[in-house]
């Protein structure tokens, strides 16, 4: 069964032995949009100009993590280590092409003994950078599709969910539910047809975490929605991807139709009866869509309304049939768990958070980009060592991570490890992984009020505490930030809160009071002081004035109120 | 099995509507796969009129209803034409953080808009968008399909300048 991916691994190995010398050349959004094609043409043409194609190769990969420096061009040899090139543009080709034999270029040069690099640790992102996202062979090279074949010709179904049960694996989707535990129930569920779907709809502005996976390792996806349908016994996958990432997309339909080539998808994968199609559905821009069973109903070509849970998509999903909802990070997962086993994976992280996550690093941070860590890193060393520290010499405030459905996270818990519980304890999440830094010029109840604009604007309007609870928010917020709030604001502000909170119908509504709540409960004294004495006096009520951090003088206006 | 309409005939003979037809084709002509039929409307006539709406729905059988519904729900259609050219702006996480927000303001007073217009000349759309997944270059805006990162003010407004500006030059 493996003979077919040993064919194809000689052949890449023979095709590449004789080049010596190998340039790669970043080719994910990041460094696109500074056109890093025009980088490899560039380089390609200098090879050829100098004739050296037949030693040196030129070709694109996926995303090398650190876009802040982007474009980025690293150089292979194989009698040095690899050499990492930083703002690299189409003019600096021919010093790059002329240093190929000798040191590298100075002012290019970007160093690769720095935390950044070295503290990482790279499950999901272990092919990115490394091969080039259009060519199968180089990820079969690369071990590709091996854990597949040991599923479907050395496991039963029951052992592959075994595996992933073992290995510990929660959802990077944000919820942090137990994958195996969601295999299982969809395996159990009766039916004939079942759906695998890999949520590709990454809708928290700032993670970009699941467009980098995609367009830079698409088969790997591929493989784990494979793995996962023999699993659960389905013989159809849908991946639901943003409008927003062509990229992503065009990247996807490529490896789909390589991946059928090499019969690694389509009927009777690798000479078995297994049989796996692969569709991709393209999203229309919804931030709602992440919800599973919104995006179900879009992919049905319907608006994306969630509608109630249970029944649960694992017994009446898509089309009414049970459905496998995972998130793009989730399914990376699943090929190097099968491949290494469970215990491999779950010797990584902490007790209750096993193996890597990945984070996208924005906002006021030096190395803004994408890295991967063991669970359990603590906040500060992904931060100040691994992120460079904060831009411009300020200070860190806080750190948001889970986008419009987390918290703000004050600099004083940076010690913190990072895993779901912690995330949690401290009023945020996980989320998807996107980590904005916010630095002391950021003002937390502008950042509150940005995200509860993006929950008004995205709410689908389904339900009514989201859809009317939500404009009320913001519109109060919009009071304090323009320091025209009075005290009973506050007070009607925390109600709108507990009650959103607790009676809308999906995720979006339920967490859409969290950034509000958690820069209410570390930041608020930046509340009191918005409120005003005019308004005040309206209600013949004087604010304390904002003192300390600590609980008692932060409580004590709206207790006034309340009182 | 309920009826399917294949045979409708497109609104006129432009060549665009084979397209069209042909991701209903791919589709078998199914309902679900109307969103993606209104993203190539979309793609090959810039923006969804009525029209097109009547011609898809009666092609794939569903109600108008329900293919305005889905039109009108997600962001990415536009039932206006857009303009000339679009700059799209980004007002993700961390294009917020570093400044976007006073930039789009600049923008907006500069050409007498607001997010989501059009000048009345019909030159510019302005618009914005949720998260272009580009953080790592944030401020980022898209400026007639290319992308520009850690974008500053005086880059933006000329990069502006010189897209309206160079249609005017053509006309004289």
């Amino acid at each position: 069964m493996y003979e077919r991916l040993e064919e194809i691994t000689l052949a890449e190995q023979e095709s590449t032995a004789r080049f010596s010398h190998t340039v790669n050349v970043c080719m994910a959004a990041g460094c696109m949009s500074s056109r890093s094609d025009a980088i490899k043409d560039a380089l390609t043409k200098e090879v050829e100009a100098n004739g050296l194609e037949r030693w040196c190769r030129v070709r694109g990969v996926g995303c090398m993590g650190l876009c802040a420096h982007g474009p980025l061009v690293s150089v292979d040899t194989d009698q040095s280590a690899e050499t990492l090139y930083q703002y690299v543009t189409p003019d600096d080709a021919p010093a790059i092409v002329g240093a190929l034999e000798g040191p590298p270029v100075e002012r290019l040069h970007c160093p690769t003994n720095v935390p950044f690099f070295q503290r990482q640790k790279k499950i999901v992102l272990e092919n990115s950078g490394r091969i080039d996202p259009e060519r199968v062979e180089e990820y079969i090279a690369a071990d590709g599709y091996t854990a597949l074949i040991k599923a479907i010709t050395e496991m039963s179904p029951a052992e592959v969910i075994d595996e992933i049960i073992a290995s510990g694996l929660r959802g990077r989707g944000g919820g942090g539910y137990p994958t195996g535990l969601k295999w299982t129930t969809v395996a159990k569920s009766e039916g004939d047809t079942k759906y695998v779907i890999c949520n590709a709809d990454e809708g928290d502005p700032g993670a970009f975490m699941d467009r980098s996976v995609l367009e830079s390792d698409p088969h790997r996806i591929l493989e784990g929605m494979a793995i996962a349908g023999y699993a659960i016994g389905a013989g159809q996958g849908y991946i639901y991807v943003r409008g927003e990432y062509p990229l992503a997309v065009a990247r996807l339909k490529t490896a789909i139709r390589q991946a059928r080539r090499v019969n690694m998808l389509g009927s009777g994968i690798a000479g078995t009866q297994f049989a796996f199609h692969v569709d991709i559905r393209l999203g229309a821009g919804a931030f709602v869509c992440g919800e599973e069973t919104a995006l179900i109903a879009s992919i049905e070509g319907k608006r994306g309304q969630p509608r109630p849970r249970p029944p649960y998509p694992a017994e009446y999903g898509l089309w009414g049939q049970p459905t496998l909802i995972n998130n793009v990070e989730t399914l990376a997962n699943v090929a190097p768990i099968i491949r290494n086993g469970g215990d491999w994976y779950a010797s990584l992280g902490t007790a209750k958070s096993k193996g890597t996550k990945v984070f996208a690093l924005a906002g006021s941070i030096n190395n803004t980009g994408l890295i991967e860590v063991p669970m359990g890193t603590p906040l500060r060393e992904i931060i100040y060592e691994i992120g460079g520290g904060v831009s411009g010499g300020g200070q860190c405030k806080a750190i948001q991570t889970g986008g419009p459905s987390g918290g703000c996270i004050p600099a004083e818990f940076l010690d913190t490890p990072v895993d779901y519980e912690s995330l949690a304890a401290l009023g945020s999440i996980m989320g998807s992984g996107g980590m904005i830094v916010m630095d002391e010029s950021a003002s937390m109840v502008d950042v509150a009020r940005y995200f509860m604009e993006f929950c008004m604007t995205e709410s689908c309007g389904r339900c009514v505490p989201c859809r009317v609870g939500t404009v009320h928010m913001h519109n109060l917020l919009d009071k304090f930030s323009h320091h025209e709030a009075a005290p009973r604001d506050l007070v009607l502000l925390e109600k709108l809160c507990d009650m959103v909170r607790n009676t809308s119908l999906c995720g979006l509504g339920q967490t859409a009071p969290n950034p509000v709540l958690s820069t209410l409960r570390y930041f608020r004294h930046e509340y009191i002081a918005a409120i005003t004495e005019e308004a005040a006096d309206l209600y013949a009520i004087t604010p304390a004035p904002p003192t300390s951090r600590n609980g008692a003088t932060q409580h004590a206006p709206a207790q006034e109120v309340a009182s | 099995m309920p009826l399917r309409n294949e045979k409708v005939d497109p609104p006129s003979d432009d060549k665009r509507w084979r397209i069209v037809q042909a991701t209903m084709q791919r589709n078998g002509f199914e309902r679900d796969g109307l969103i993606e039929t209104l993203h190539t409307v979309q793609e090959s006539f810039g923006f969804l009129d009525d029209e097109s709406l009547r011609y898809v729905a009666a092609s794939l059988n569903a109600p108008l209803s329900q293919v305005y519904g889905v039109s009108t729900f997600y962001h990415l259609f536009s039932l206006k034409p857009a303009g000339q050219h679009t700059c799209v702006v980004c007002l993700g996480t961390a294009c917020y953080i570093k400044g976007m927000p006073a930039m789009l303001k600049q923008i907006e007073s500069r050409y007498g808009i607001k997010a989501g217009e059009t000048t009345p000349d019909g030159q510019l759309s302005l618009l914005t968008a949720r998260c272009l997944g580009a953080c790592g270059l944030a401020p980022v805006a898209v400026f007639d399909g290319s992308i520009a990162g850690k974008l500053e003010m005086g880059e933006a407004m000329s990069r502006l300048q010189e897209m309206t500006e160079v249609d005017h030059v053509r006309e004289a």
